[in-house]
């Protein structure tokens, strides 16, 4: 799992995308891009951001923000394991596996 | 039978002949095939197809439907599954590098479905890579070519599902929709679709998009057959806590609706600028063949429609990078062969795995979600999607329905859009609402424009309103003709 709060370096100021933004989204998204993906993409993520922005003239004083509209009430089931032992099938994907657990390069120097 | 005869009948028909002894289940399955054999190496439509394996199972479910084992209403109808919908066994690519070799060791819950009702299987469908596009141009097996005409998109991201149907090539198909990844293809290429409540149909097994708006669905070739088809595949399940109780559809019910006394609401907000003139006159002439009918139509005015596209994408792209965060090079996926460390593992195989549009997007998402820019974006998104479900709350008191356009044009070529994504996103301005909220909304063909393009015409329902939708446009149906109309008669009618 890749985790967001491995990175701590402050954001860049709001601005169009530039070369400093985008290396720092790559950062974020564990992604590099080629030059011209570089390029690419601060240009298309500039425009998509501007049009973006339009949502900032919505006036949504004292709107709470809405996360679910259809299902509002917590769904609980009991404490119960209902799934076997398939280890064996779920290691048949990973690209490298050894000893029943999957692998990687040494973490740890 | 001949081939050509059975190609030519709706899922139900074929169900129904199945039943009475005219036609066989292996029969149907040999005829789509050789339509697949005949048509997909232009059209692109399938990823994969099941030959013997689907003939050995139309086998199995015909000997049950004989022994009166198997009574469902589309048994032993062959049908067609998008590829973001993982079959155990059978790899599930979602249209990416990132998973062409993946196998799912799991069935999602709607194929357990539909094997417990004995629908057969034909193949997986091509889209967009991860859904993640408005044309099924982006998937790593290559573009999907339109029926109708071949230089341009089906649409997207249910590109092949959408070609599958309206190309003869399966009798009906599930893809899933995000912003309009299945209404939008069935407006492009001439064919029906539902997008169901969010919530009455599993999500488990869907290769995760955005998990909020994410919903399986069915497209087929009248709405009729979209019912039965949704139906099938309705219900709670304990995998995925998201799932409502649903009713299904009742489809004599819905053969029989009357227009008499149906509240239609149109936005007029949904014919502003940018909508093709054309496409604007084919859903205007549709939506007075309802008050021919007897509904009542009344213009109204839906102003947050304005702000649909930027809240969709801060959504979506928020929940994409984080769904898509799984996809390390470690557990299942593509691994890059270059990568030493591990911290180059993570960032090869993402960047080798995944085509430029889905990068795109994982990156939009980090974006509108890195701190400084939270509350501006994402919280702000989550407050205008209160806002829009209160305007369609205050909608739905006075109409029953709202009838629009699916998309703001027809089909485009292949190759317009990709130079310009902003463009392509624009596609969806009218199909993202209901995502946003939750809405069931569906897409009937509507019209054709002058190069003989079909045009879709959207409804969007309250909550659970699918018996009310499916009703009204098995109405449309059956005082139209344009969902008759397929590909190759088109040299005919023109």
């Amino acid at each position: 799992m890749i985790r967001m709060t491995d990175i701590h370096e402050a954001p860049p100021e709001p601005a169009s995308i530039g070369a400093e933004q985008i290396e720092y989204l790559e950062q974020l998204a564990r992604i590099r891009l080629s030059g011209e993906e570089k390029e690419r993409t601060a240009r298309d993520l500039s425009k998509i951001l501007d049009y973006i922005e339009m949502l900032g003239e919505l006036d949504t004083e004292g709107v709470d923000p809405l996360s679910h509209p259809v299902t509002t009430e917590p769904v609980f089931r009991e404490d119960k394991a209902v799934n076997d032992d398939r280890r064996d099938a779920m290691l048949r994907n990973a690209p490298e596996h050894k000893d029943g657990c999957f692998k990687v390069p040494k973490t740890v120097e | 039978m001949k081939d050509e005869n059975i190609l030519n009948m709706t899922a139900l028909e074929v169900a129904r002949a199945i039943r009475s002894g005219d036609i066989t289940s292996p029969q149907a399955t040999e005829a789509v095939l050789s339509a697949i054999e005949e048509k997909d190496g232009e059209l692109n439509g399938y990823i994969r197809v099941f030959g013997d394996r689907a003939i050995a199972r139309a086998s199995e479910v015909q000997k049950q439907i004989e022994r009166g084992a198997l009574d469902y209403p589309l048994a032993g109808v062959p049908y067609a599954i998008k590829d973001n919908i993982c079959t155990e066994g059978i790899p599930t690519t979602c249209g990416s590098k990132m998973l062409e070799n993946f196998i799912p060791p799991y069935s999602a819950t709607v194929v357990h479905d539909l094997e417990r009702a004995g629908a057969v299987s034909v193949g997986k469908l091509n889209l967009d890579e991860f859904c993640m596009g408005s044309t099924s141009e982006t998937s790593f097996f290559g573009p999907v070519k339109n029926p109708w005409d071949t230089t341009r998109v089906p649409g997207g991201s249910s590109g092949g599902a959408a070609a599958s149907v309206a190309a003869r090539m399966s009798f009906y198909a599930y893809g899933s929709d995000t912003g309009g990844s299945i209404r939008q293809p069935c407006s492009y290429c001439g064919v029906s679709g539902i997008k169901p409540t969010y919530g009455s149909v599993s999500r488990f097994g869907l290769i995760a998009y955005a998990s909020s708006l994410d919903q399986i669905g069915p497209i087929g070739r009248d709405m009729l057959d979209c019912a039965a088809a949704l139906n099938q595949i309705i219900g709670k399940d304990p995998a995925d806590q998201t799932t409502i109780d649903t009713v299904p559809i009742d489809l004599s019910a819905a053969s029989e609706f009357s227009g008499k006394g149906l509240r239609i609401g149109v936005p007029e907000d949904f014919f502003a600028e940018g909508i093709d003139p054309e496409v604007e006159a084919a859903v205007r002439k549709a939506v007075h063949v309802f008050s021919e009918l007897g509904a009542s139509v009344t213009s109204f005015r839906l102003p947050i429609a304005r702000y649909a596209i930027p809240t969709y994408y801060i959504i979506a792209c928020a929940e994409a990078c984080s769904n898509l965060s799984r996809y390390d090079g470690i557990k299942y996926g593509y691994r890059s062969q270059n990568a030493k460390s591990l911290s180059d593992i993570y960032v090869m195989s993402r960047s080798e795995g995944f085509g430029l549009e889905v990068k795109r997007r994982i990156m939009l998402g980090n974006y509108v979600l890195s701190s400084g820019f939270y509350d501006a974006y994402y919280k702000k998104a989550l407050q205008s999607k209160a806002l829009i479900r209160k305007a369609f709350d205050e909608a739905f008191v006075k109409y029953d329905l709202i009838l629009g356009p699916t998309a703001p044009s027809t089909a485009p070529r292949i190759g317009e859009s990709l130079s310009d994504p902003l463009r392509m996103y624009l596609s969806d301005v009218y199909t993202v609402l209901p995502n946003i909220v939750g809405l069931p909304s569906a897409s009937i063909p509507c019209g054709f424009d002058r190069n003989n393009m079909p045009v879709g015409l959207q409804m969007i329902g309250p909550y659970r309103s699918e018996q009310t939708m499916v009703g009204a446009a098995c109405l449309f149906q059956r005082s139209t003709a344009y969902h008759l109309r397929f590909p190759e008669k088109r040299g005919e009618d023109a």
